[in-house]
């Protein structure tokens, strides 16, 4: 017999904090996945967020660097523009991209930056213990919304991923989710497009990823895949956006 | 003819792959793990097909396949 799956040479062999049925571990492995399928092992280099993936760096295995929260993509746009041989990725959560580090993820689409993005959605703040994101659902409960988002107060869900389409200097952005074995290929489709399009010197590339989080949403891991199924993903609709 | 190997050690017990393998073939196993995790197990591999869904979706990365 042959092996016909197995860790990518860019992932590390080594255990991660994150809880079990946490979406990170997945998309960790999609992306070394990706840097593996395209030979770039040697010539990526990725920026890591703050938020549960802050150590991100110890996973994959080719260089990285980590930023503060919300600056991956001003820390990524120097690195592309000193070292455009390099292939440059950022990868963050809702509350590093979407909150604290929307200014940075706004300007760096709308300069049409060449870098590959990595967008984690799990709609809550997972590493400070579960409080409200941008992308938190109406009427979801987190520790800042204890009886659920409301608009009146707290406003709608943000649909950065929209939003960023509109603007014109943006080649790339697909919506994919981790909630079936079937949506993981897909989402492995899209993450090589983006990095694709870095290659090919397209420009800005994003991917969003609908990412289950058991432990701040209160459920089960099977229980939070088919929330992402079930609700999240009708308020976040899957496929490609531009 | 295909098998998968679960690395039990690694196994943090989220059981997606129980969920999602489309023959049934993986269970929790009732014995722990260092980590003192339920981890999973194969039941019987004699229906494999080496679909790799359970790999698929493992967040861990513990599950190989051959085929
Ligand atoms: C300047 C600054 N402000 C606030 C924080 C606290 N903080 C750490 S992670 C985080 C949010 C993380 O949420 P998200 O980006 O969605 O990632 P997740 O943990 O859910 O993967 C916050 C607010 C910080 N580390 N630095
Ligand atoms: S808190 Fe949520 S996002 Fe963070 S490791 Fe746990 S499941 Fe993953």
């Amino acid at each position: 017999m042959k092996k016909i799956f197995s860790r990518p040479e860019s992932l590390r062999d080594v255990p991660t904090h994150y809880c079990p049925g946490c979406g990170h571990g997945i998309a960790h492995r999609l992306l070394a996945q990706a840097v593996d399928d395209l030979g770039i092992r040697e010539k990526v280099i990725g920026v890591a967020p703050v938020g549960c993936a802050v150590v991100a760096y110890d996973y994959w295995n080719f260089d990285c660097c980590e930023a503060a929260h919300g600056r991956a993509l001003a820390v990524a746009t120097a690195i592309k523009r000193v070292r455009p041989e390099n292939i440059v990725f950022t990868y963050q959560g809702d509350g590093d991209l979407a909150a604290i580090g929307t200014n940075e993820t706004i300007h760096t689409a709308n300069r049409g930056e060449n870098l590959t993005v990595i967008f984690i959605n799990n709609a809550i703040y997972g590493m400070t213990g579960g409080q409200m994101a941008p992308t938190t659902l109406l009427g979801q409960k987190t520790a800042t919304s204890p009886r659920g988002r409301n608009a009146d107060s707290e406003g709608y869900p943000l649909k950065i991923s929209e939003l960023l389409a509109q603007l014109p200097a943006v080649k790339y952005i697909e919506r994919v989710s981790l909630h079936s074995p079937q949506e993981v290929l897909k989402a492995q489709r899209a993450i090589k497009q983006a990095f694709q399009n870095q290659i090919e010197n397209k420009g800005f590339s994003l991917v969003e990823i609908l990412s289950p989080c058991p432990t701040y949403w209160g459920m089960s891991p099977d229980q939070a895949v088919e929330w992402v199924k079930e609700t999240m993903s009708k308020e976040f609709p899957l496929g490609r956006i531009k | 003819m295909a098998k998968i190997i679960i690395n039990r050690e690694k196994c943090k017990g989220c059981l997606l792959c129980v969920s999602f393998c489309p023959k049934s073939l993986i269970v929790a196993d009732k014995d722990l793990n260092r980590r003192g995790l339920n981890p999973a197990k194969t039941k019987d591999s004699s229906g494999c097909t080496g679909c790799s869904m359970c790999a698929i979706i493992c967040p861990e990365c513990c599950i190989e396949v051959y085929k």
